[in-house]
């Protein structure tokens, strides 16, 4: 057993492509997993501030819904026909987004950083729901029709759901290779120096300054990827997109999996999914219920359903 | 621009000092458990909205609004007191994130009870008779009910002050959010002082809602948009600062209320352009030392 989670740690891209090539196989049904692909990279994003810097941000919500509402608007009221440009439309308004308010919440540390990000999201939730022309406001912005997948001359239609699964998993994939890629270089390991002493990441000669503020560019170009893909999966962008619940389902999932831990955020966005899933059937309460079993992990499993099963160094 | 009413001026003027009143009793109650404790309760907007809920039964229960006043913020303040004992309690020693997490999870399990226990749809509280009209205050009437809760309010500040200032357990509470290690040292129990604390932050929360009830009538989401205002409160008053929490309160206040009037388009987003401005200028916000706590 533990040789075997040794080599899942060893190589997590390949297990990722693995797992994901037959998981909409065993799901009840497909939408369902295109929908934990997307919210496991929403995660995978929070994870790597939260889990690896150790900075809470309770305004996810904001890059997600930049990424959702500028891939939206580029291919509902730009009327772009390229996917990549749509896509890169959506990157473009997180990667703005996030070195903009990045930059006001890290000149606060520790727990006001949390507050400022939930701030600056409930800013952008109202303005989202203001500019009703470029956004639709209350109703979402509707209108939005997918272009095919443009791919070494070939043009891949991808608005049914099983091609749209593979997209999402291609795409998906690559961000968690890159991730890999990240926390593998020096700069992946600076930010874990922080999150366990950042006075002495700074004695160390480290401008941590800059790094955090890097991780968050990062952290919000993850999040506005995922939101970009689920504004294709949904092919409308509700207002809720902007939404502090939104900010709150990404740091559940990421807890409930295990922060800080390579595939936490997957198995937390599984569990929430899932859970969601069969529990909305029986019951309208799902706040009430993911909220006692959200306190539970915080109270006696700190380190989420993954980081216990690995007994993960987050630890604290 | 000229023609615009000095009555109405002074009218929205008064307007933005009732909410920020309500502001700077949120704000305390966050600020003094977070001064003393380094807890953020992220549940203060639900408990607010439970002061309200509270308020709407005890009304039904016994027909006396002034017994609704005083009992809801009570019953509030003891939940707070089990919220403390049965579960922030466990994580003193964790990260400070760590209760912000779980009190996260609380406040969905707090308004998603009331929504099983008094419904989904808002209830609205009638203010006393008494309090129903208007006054004259000679350039314009305003509604006797939001004097009533300017005094409420500035009624119990004071009283907040003067137990802080006056008392013996005021008197360790302040040494606590200076020097928790040092008062532990002396001999005291630095536990019972937390408790004791928020208990009291959250029964300012519960006496906000019920104030708010019958001005703003009682919904489940009722405490989240106010709640995330006030940690701006918190922030540009300064973090653990009562004094800033005051201020910034009635500033905010004015603010939203005077942009209400002027730019009603700006009105919801307004607050967190002030925080921006502040965080540039002062980063450790009006009345905050830097490096304190963070």
């Amino acid at each position: 057993m533990s040789a075997v989670v040794a080599w899942v740690r060893r190589h997590p891209v390949v297990c990722f492509f693995a797992v994901f090539a037959v998981f909409p196989w065993v799901v009840p049904y497909k939408s369902l997993a295109t929908q934990v692909l997307i919210y496991g990279l929403f995660a995978l994003g929070f994870n790597l501030l939260y889990g690896y810097t150790g900075l809470l941000s309770f305004g996810s919500a904001a890059y997600w819904g930049l990424g959702a509402y500028g891939t939206g608007i580029a291919l509902a009221k730009l009327k772009l026909t390229s996917l990549w440009a749509a896509l890169a439309c959506g990157l473009g308004a997180a990667l703005i987004g996030g070195a903009v308010i990045g930059f006001f919440c890290l000149r606060r540390r520790g727990i006001y950083f949390a507050m400022l990000t939930l701030a600056f999201a409930q800013l952008l939730y109202f303005i989202g729901f203001h500019l009703a022309e470029w956004t639709g406001g209350d109703d979402g912005l509707r209108g939005i029709t997918i272009p095919e997948l443009g791919l070494f001359g070939f043009s891949i239609p991808i608005d049914r759901s099983v091609s749209f699964y593979y997209f999402a998993l291609v795409v998906v994939g690559l961000a968690v290779a890159a991730l890999k890629r990240i926390l593998d270089s020096p700069f992946g390991t600076v930010l874990q120096a922080i999150r366990e002493n950042s006075d002495r990441a700074t004695a160390c000669g480290y401008d941590i300054a800059r790094v955090k503020h890097l991780s968050f560019v990062f952290y919000a170009l993850f999040c506005g990827l995922a939101g970009s893909l689920d504004a294709l999966r949904l092919t409308v962008v509700p207002i809720e997109s902007l939404h502090w619940s939104t900010s709150g389902q990404v740091v559940m999932m990421t807890l409930l999996g295990g922060a800080g831990t390579f595939f936490g955020p997957f198995v937390g966005a599984i569990a929430f999914l899932v859970l969601e899933d069969s529990i909305s059937v029986v019951t309208e309460s799902w706040p009430l219920v993911i909220g006692a079993i959200f306190m539970l992990f915080v109270l006696f499993l700190p380190r989420g359903i993954w980081g216990t099963l690995i007994g993960g160094f987050h630890g604290r | 621009m000229l023609d615009i009413s000095l009555a109405a001026l002074a009218a929205q003027v008064f307007t933005g000092l009732v909410l920020g009143m309500l502001f700077v009793l949120l704000a305390i109650g966050l600020s003094l458990i977070f001064g003393l404790m380094t807890v953020v309760n992220f549940s203060h907007g639900a408990l607010y909205m439970l002061g309200a809920y509270f308020g709407f039964t005890l009304l039904a229960l016994t027909g006396s609004f002034s017994v609704a006043l005083v009992l809801a913020p009570l019953l509030v303040g003891t939940l707070g007191l089990l919220i403390e004992r049965f579960l922030i309690r466990r994580l003193y020693g964790r990260s400070p994130d760590d209760p912000l997490l779980l009190t996260f999870g609380l406040s969905l399990v707090i308004v998603e009870t009331v929504r099983l226990i008094w419904g989904k749809i808002g209830l609205t509280l009638d203010p006393p008779r008494a309090l129903a009209g208007a006054v004259n205050l000679g350039f314009t009437y305003f509604p006797t009910y939001r004097l009533f809760v300017i005094a409420i309010t500035a009624l119990a500040l004071v009283g907040l002050w003067l137990f802080l200032e006056k008392t013996n357990v005021g008197l360790v509470i302040r040494a606590g959010s200076r020097d928790p290690l040092m008062v532990r040292a002396l001999g005291f129990d630095v536990g019972r002082i937390w408790f004791l604390v928020f208990g009291i932050g959250t029964g300012l929360a519960g006496l906000a809602g019920i104030l708010a009830g019958p001005m703003r009538g009682a919904y489940a989401d009722m405490g989240v948009t106010i709640i995330i205002e006030s940690f701006v409160v918190v922030v540009v008053g300064g973090m653990g600062s009562l004094a800033g929490a005051v201020v910034s309160g009635l500033l905010i206040g004015q603010v939203v209320s005077l942009t209400t009037f002027f730019a009603p388009k700006l009105t919801e987003i307004v607050v967190f352009i002030t925080m921006a401005i502040i965080l540039l200028l002062r980063p450790s916000g009006l009345f905050g030392e830097a490096g304190l706590a963070e």
